[in-house]
């Protein structure tokens, strides 16, 4: 039997009488680059800090390389989640640190690479996201929202991780920015050999990014699949859901 | 009937809460406390902790100081005059000083600072989820945030209180010289000559004990915030109400176990 890169087995998460999470069943293949749609406050974000563990599920099974992570040791889970990188809805960048501080704190903080050494590297994941060397001493609460969104990816991708989240990377970025953004994810995928999660709600983006989609409804997976079977999917929320229709049996 | 189970229910509830986040806080202590003995170390950022702890508490703790010794010495002077024994001056002021309000006091004013401020902090990055970013860049947070000021905290405290025993017992010499009209080396040969060790030592030891409930739980409410602006507000309330319970309490309990 293969062993998927990620895994999840009947996940479910509360939070207070609220059941967000109600049986996801979820596999990524490794190099494979998933995109999660679905309705806003579906738990998509709770989805991916499951399986980073910041937030704990209360019962399922996730699978990191076939081994799970919610029965781990604090030491191995540690090790497995320090192979992944992630991009926070919010961008959750540190304001008391300058920005190429904050692409480098993987680097020069987790990996003890030297300020020196880290320097370089900091602004060339600056530059892949389009952002000048400039910015580099300033602070995050100096840029506008779309600049501190590219620096937060620049984070997420400066340490090389094998296994991406990408929280609404391209949300309040103009269109070509965008499209940057989604090259670049793209790219990493490719040429890094990663294998990368992302939530959008851009249907351009989960074109230009995904090889298979899964949409999330009502706290569980109602369809899987790859990105070509998208617009034929035969299933009627995913149809309402990409076309963006206001009839459908999705009700807000 | 109903209602007295009703009663017991409620009761039941309030007391496994209680019992809830005394464990962790017992954990989150242990942890703290093996992250700030344990590598990796961040040299770096203890030291700005220190001077942050240390050198901008100075004024505050100082003037606290500066006027108890003052009124201490004010107080004793008319109060004991009652029974003719004006002379224990110098030996009140330097025993309180030293044994009970350098420590108390600053570390009340501590809890205040720096509790605040650390509580603050700390609830802002976890509500802008930065304490979560932190650990998906391999970096345990306890060690980068908690431990390094936990430390600065432990060890800061009893030299601010060293400080602020020189002051206090200073401002006591000024009233007793200055308005009582006290012979100036006769105060101070006295205050010399009565002081033990012990009292000095037991002070120093309280504050370091205070050090570490201030910054302790300045980490623990930062760290457990709920979310949004109102999370950090009572955060921050919640760290500086519980500090100071937390240093009243072990002072007396501390002052029990140094002297008797
Ligand atoms: N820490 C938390 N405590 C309580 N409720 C939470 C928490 N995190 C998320 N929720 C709830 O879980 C639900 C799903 O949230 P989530 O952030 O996953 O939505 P989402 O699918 O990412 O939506 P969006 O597209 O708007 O980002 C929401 O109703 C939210 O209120
Ligand atoms: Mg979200």
């Amino acid at each position: 039997m293969k062993t998927f890169k990620v895994e999840m087995q009947d996940v479910h998460k509360s939070f207070g009488s609220k059941h967000v999470l109600r049986g996801v069943n979820l596999e990524v293949k490794k190099g494979e680059s998933l995109v999660i749609v679905g309705g806003s406050g579906t738990g998509k974000s709770v989805t991916i800090k499951t399986i980073l563990g910041l937030i704990k599920a209360d019962s399922g099974k996730i699978l990191i390389d076939g081994k799970d992570i919610t029965k781990a040791s604090g030491k191995e889970r540690d090790e497995l989640l320090g192979s992944c990188g992630m991009l926070f809805q919010g961008g959750a960048l540190f304001d008391s640190m300058t920005v190429w501080e904050n692409v480098a704190f993987g680097l020069t903080q987790g990996q003890k690479m030297s300020k020196k050494k880290a320097y370089p590297i900091a602004i060339e994941k600056l530059k892949a996201v389009g952002l000048s060397e400039d910015i580099a001493q300033q602070y995050p609460a100096e840029l506008s929202g779309g600049m501190q969104k590219r620096v937060s990816l620049a984070r997420a991708i400066a340490s090389h991780p094998d296994i991406i989240f990408f929280d609404e990377p391209t949300t309040g970025l103009d269109p070509i920015m965008a499209d940057v953004i989604n090259n670049l994810i793209r790219k990493t995928v490719k040429e890094l050999g990663a294998t990368a999660i992302s939530i959008t709600h851009d249907m351009a983006s989960v074109r230009k990014i995904a090889d298979s989609v899964a949409m999330i409804y009502e706290g569980k997976i109602i369809w899987h699949g790859p990105i070509e079977k998208l617009e034929n999917s035969g299933n009627e929320y995913v149809d309402q859901f990409i076309h963006g229709k206001e009839d459908g049996p999705i009700r807000f | 009937m109903k209602f007295i189970l009703n009663i017991c229910q409620r009761l039941g509830a309030r007391l496994l809460d209680f019992f809830e986040v005394m464990g962790r806080l017992i954990l989150f202590a242990l942890t703290a406390l093996k992250d700030v003995l344990l590598p990796p170390y961040y040299p770096r950022l203890i030291g700005s902790q220190l001077i942050n702890i240390g050198y901008y508490s100075l004024t505050v703790v100082g003037l606290t100081a500066l006027f108890s010794g003052m009124v201490l010495a004010l107080q004793s002077y008319t109060g004991f005059a009652r029974f003719n024994a004006e002379s224990a001056i110098a030996n009140v002021v330097v025993l309180s000083i030293t044994r009970e309000l350098a420590p108390v006091l600053a570390g009340l004013m501590v809890a205040g600072r720096i509790g605040a401020s650390i509580a603050a902090e700390i609830a802002t990055m976890r509500v802008t989820e930065q304490i979560d970013a932190m650990s998906t860049l391999k970096v345990n947070p306890f060690q980068y945030l908690i431990a390094p000021r936990v430390l600065a905290g432990t060890i800061m405290l009893p030299f601010l209180v060293f400080i602020a025993d020189i002051i206090g017992v200073f401002g006591g010499f000024l009233v007793a010289v200055y308005v009582l009209d006290f012979n100036a080396f006769a105060y101070i040969q006295q205050t010399w000559e009565f002081v033990e060790f012990i009292d000095v030592a037991s002070g120093l030891v309280k504050a370091a004990v205070f050090g570490f409930i201030i910054t302790l739980m300045g980490c623990y409410c930062g760290y457990y915030s709920g979310r949004g602006a109102q999370g950090v507000g009572s955060a921050t309330t919640n760290a500086v109400v519980s500090a100071s319970i937390l240093i009243l309490i072990s002072n007396y309990l501390l002052s029990q176990v140094f002297f008797s």
